[in-house]
């Protein structure tokens, strides 16, 4: 079993350590021990500002740090950045195509005790929806810290979700693991149906196909790191070869990764396709574990969808 | 300032006003009433003050303007045609489909645009963002925007407000076109914004009143401004909306109206007259 961390926790380790390169400049908005771009800011102080609890004016600060050549990190928790900037992301940032990394912590239902109005479940739909811009939610330490890498190097505005609970570092296992934006990864092989999961939904969907076996189903597992561009590719030849798709993810069910899939299956070679999620409800207070169970997001109940799924097969 | 060199600026000022008209009327669309109000700090910006390079209009170092009130564009694409950053016969295509010139300032598309602007509030932001650069890389550049005095009843403009004066942005000058008129009436009638020095001054900012068509008091307002040390400069800037043609003065009517054929002749003429009598 993979090490225990938080994907913010990863990234803020990430930051700190590709934050050497001297065009990197951060700004938070009184988030940093939480959104964790603590570690840079100590580290590279000159190069940090915070912005205060004024998410808008830092999303557009970011904005001209980056019409400056500079690449921007800004941090927020996903609620904050995605729901209160969206109009900021879109036109300071997204549609003069400035060099922005808006960085959302404490994405979905595992935020826990802080309940419905930090819990952000339409993130993945608001940037997903924007001209032109990178939307990635990674599922543990490793792929987190590979986005980081990958969003320096690429040159324009992108989305990276994170998660506050701790998630089980799984990917290190996978012999050839290789991030690349804009590539999902096979990290599961099976023929009977695809679970096609994005962020800590990740290791749900590895544990659900333990689950499946023991009914005699092999389901291939498919991370889907990047919610845009959707790799289209590695979707089409999961249809064609396994005939039936489960999505899962901790997002509403409305407007993420269920519906990027489905837009694909549909236009290209639809299969049945069942979206696993949050199902078009807000969130509540309690223990991450505690919601996740409430709200269904669990091994059993993505077992329960993959059986439904391959029922629905002609 | 010289006598002439401010019957050169208010000349310019009058020729941004033809040139932005000019723009407008092909497609019959735009913004003139805040064109003409902001005409004569865009003159005295890109003219005398702002160290620009028309060849070379992403010079790393050169000083930056973030048009805040994005709508205003027909007077700073005019600005930026005769500054020579493109021709201005391209100004006839203005938003049209396949030009460049969209209806609000776009950096990616236009050279010499700095920021693209349009949602208003936004614009100070990414000017504050600008100056923060410069101070976090040590660059000599100076950064102005120019907010409009409706726009400022946008929350985040004081958010950036707040930011510029907390991080003591020197290289920052800001202009507020106070021509006094929003779309649906007057800034007192729809959210009186006023005393507009006081909160300024309370956000730690150097704050300078000035006549938003007095050359020489605009540019030693932006003096003013590079010698202040530890704070972000306002200059409010009184102005009249639809400056220089006499029947758009101070008409609120004149926000994203365009004229009908007829009085199109009629506002040409004048602003001719007006650039003449300043070239005799």
């Amino acid at each position: 079993m993979g090490e225990i961390i938080s994907t913010r926790e990863a990234y803020g380790r990430a930051l700190c350590e590709y934050g050497e390169n001297p065009d990197i400049v951060a700004f938070d908005a009184d988030l940093t021990i939480c959104t964790m771009s603590c570690y840079f800011a100590k580290k590279y102080p000159e190069r940090f500002r915070n912005a205060g609890i004024a998410e808008a004016n830092m999303i557009g600060m970011s904005a001209g740090v980056a019409a400056t050549g500079k690449t921007v990190f800004c941090h927020t928790f996903a609620m904050f950045a995605a729901g209160r900037g969206y109009d900021q992301i879109r036109n300071s940032v997204a549609y003069p195509r400035l060099n922005v990394k808006v960085v959302g912590t404490h994405a979905g239902l595992s935020v826990g005790e802080d309940g419905a109005t930090h819990q952000c479940i339409e993130d993945l739909s608001l940037m997903r929806t924007i001209p032109g811009m990178v939307v990635i939610n990674p599922c543990d330490a490793n792929e987190t810290e590979a986005a980081v890498k990958a969003m320096i190097e690429y040159q324009g505005p992108c989305y990276l979700r994170l998660g506050r609970s701790g998630v089980e570092n799984v990917t290190p296992d996978f012999k050839g693991y290789d991030f690349r934006i804009g590539k999902g990864v096979t990290l599961k092989e099976g023929n009977d149906v695809t679970i096609i999961a994005t962020g800590l939904m990740v290791q749900i969907a590895l544990e659900a196909t333990e689950l499946l076996e023991e009914n005699g189903i092999t389901a291939r597992v498919i991370d889907m790191h990047t919610i845009k561009p959707i790799d289209r590719d590695i979707i089409v030849k999961a249809a064609k070869e396994t005939g039936a798709i489960v999505t899962t993810e901790e997002h509403n069910i409305i407007g993420g990764l269920g519906a990027a899939v489905a837009e694909v299956l549909g236009e290209t070679y639809p299969v049945p396709l069942i979206r696993h999620g949050v199902e078009d409800i807000f969130g509540h207070s309690g223990t991450a574990q505690a919601l996740m169970e409430k709200y269904g997001l669990t091994k059993n109940k993505l077992a329960e969808k993959v059986r439904l799924a391959i029922g629905m097969k002609r | 300032m010289e006598q002439e060199q401010k019957k050169k600026m208010l000349s310019l000022g009058m020729k941004i006003r033809e040139q932005a008209l000019k723009a407008v009327q092909v497609p019959n669309s735009g913004h003139i009433g805040g064109s003409f109000s902001e005409a004569d700090i865009l003159a005295v910006l890109y003219f005398d003050k702002m160290n620009i390079d028309p060849e070379n209009p992403r010079m790393q170092d050169r000083d930056r303007f973030v048009l805040s009130k994005g709508h205003a564009s027909p007077a700073l694409y005019a600005t930026l045609a005769l500054r020579g950053f493109f021709p201005v016969e391209e100004l006839k295509t203005f938003r049209n489909a396949d030009s460049d010139l969209s209806g609000h300032v776009e950096m990616t598309k236009v050279r010499g645009v700095d920021m693209s602007a349009g949602s208003l509030g936004q614009g100070l932001s990414a000017a504050v963002g600008m100056a923060v650069s410069g101070q976090i890389y040590q660059k000599d550049y100076r950064v102005y925007a120019m907010v409009g005095d409706g726009e400022i009843q946008e929350g985040q403009i004081w958010e950036a407000v707040m930011a510029a004066g907390n991080y003591k942005l020197d290289n920052l000058m800001l202009f507020v076109d106070n021509n006094n008129l929003q779309i649906d009436g007057t800034v007192e009638e729809v959210m009186s914004p006023y005393p507009i020095d006081d909160k300024f001054k309370a956000f730690n900012w150097n704050v300078i009143c000035i006549d938003g068509h007095d050359p020489e008091a605009i540019a030693a307002a932006v003096e003013q401004a590079g010698a202040c040390k530890g704070k972000p400069t306002v200059a409010i800037a009184k102005t009249v909306k639809g400056k220089g043609v006499s029947f758009m003065e101070n008409n609120v009517n004149w926000h994203g109206k365009t004229p009908t054929p007829e009085q199109y002749e009629q506002a040409f003429k004048e602003i001719r007259e007006q650039i003449e009598e300043l070239e005799v």
